[in-house]
């Protein structure tokens, strides 16, 4: 199943600077590893211990993924996927 | 260097005071093609915390949808510490996943502080840089570099 999935720029540099690419995949984690397949290096920023990185947003149209399932959540022919970096930070 | 309008600097000295002593916490959004600061988005934190500040995820998709609907990027991101000095954390450094923004931090530790800075953080490493508050973006170069010539 095919869908788009928006790059945010500190990612770009793993989709030879490609803003939007295609992927497959029935959940965000099958859509990360047909990712890593064509895009090497990208799995590593947005998995971290068998779970979504910390730093990153993972969106399914307008769903975080976070409150959805996480990795495991389903994703259908036609979805957009966007993924955002985390704007975080603290006093420590 | 950040070059940026003294009505954006004091909204987001009204904000950071706002929410103290809770962190506050936005985006100035300017034009891609040329990416001054434009756009006051004060955000909304997430954890309403003095200590820790994170975007909301949903208000934040839609923020940055507007974005790049509007051929925008996030020229400044904001926040402020309210116990310590306006410098970046390690958390803070961890986070910061926009290499062409400026990183803004005020300090509302005391009431009457008015350290405004600003950051590049690359890879990890923390560049200050100068931060130059004028009234308006027109009108403000001198050197005779910048004026074009005439047909």
């Amino acid at each position: 199943m095919a869908v788009t999935v928006s790059i945010p720029t500190i990612l770009r540099t793993h989709t030879g600077g490609e803003k939007s690419v295609e992927a497959a995949g029935g959940t965000v984690l099958e859509v990360i590893d047909d990712l890593e397949a064509k895009h090497g290096g990208l799995k590593a920023r947005l998995v971290k211990d068998g779970s979504l990185h910390r730093f990153v947003n993972v969106y399914v149209n307008d769903e975080d993924v976070r409150f959805s399932g996480g990795l495991a959540a389903q994703v259908s022919d036609g979805d957009s996927v966007t993924i955002l970096p985390a704007v975080a930070g603290g006093m420590r | 260097m950040l070059r940026i309008r003294r009505d954006l600097v004091d909204a987001i000295w009204a904000h950071a005071r706002r929410d103290h002593p809770d962190e506050a916490c936005g985006v100035i959004a300017g034009p891609e093609r040329a990416p001054v600061p434009e756009r006051h988005i004060p955000m909304e934190n997430a954890e309403r915390s003095p200590t820790f500040y994170r975007f909301d995820s949903m208000e934040q998709l839609k923020v940055w949808r507007e974005m790049d609907q509007n051929d925008e990027v996030p020229v400044v991101i904001y926040h402020s510490h309210t116990a310590t000095e306006a410098y970046p954390s390690r958390t803070d450094v961890s986070y910061a996943a926009e290499p062409d923004a400026h990183y803004v931090l005020v300090s509302t530790r005391e009431p009457e502080n008015t350290e405004f800075r600003s950051y590049r953080i690359v890879d990890g490493v923390i560049t200050e840089e100068p931060v130059e508050v004028v009234e308006s973006y027109m009108f403000t170069h001198t050197g005779a570099d910048d004026v074009p010539d005439r047909d």
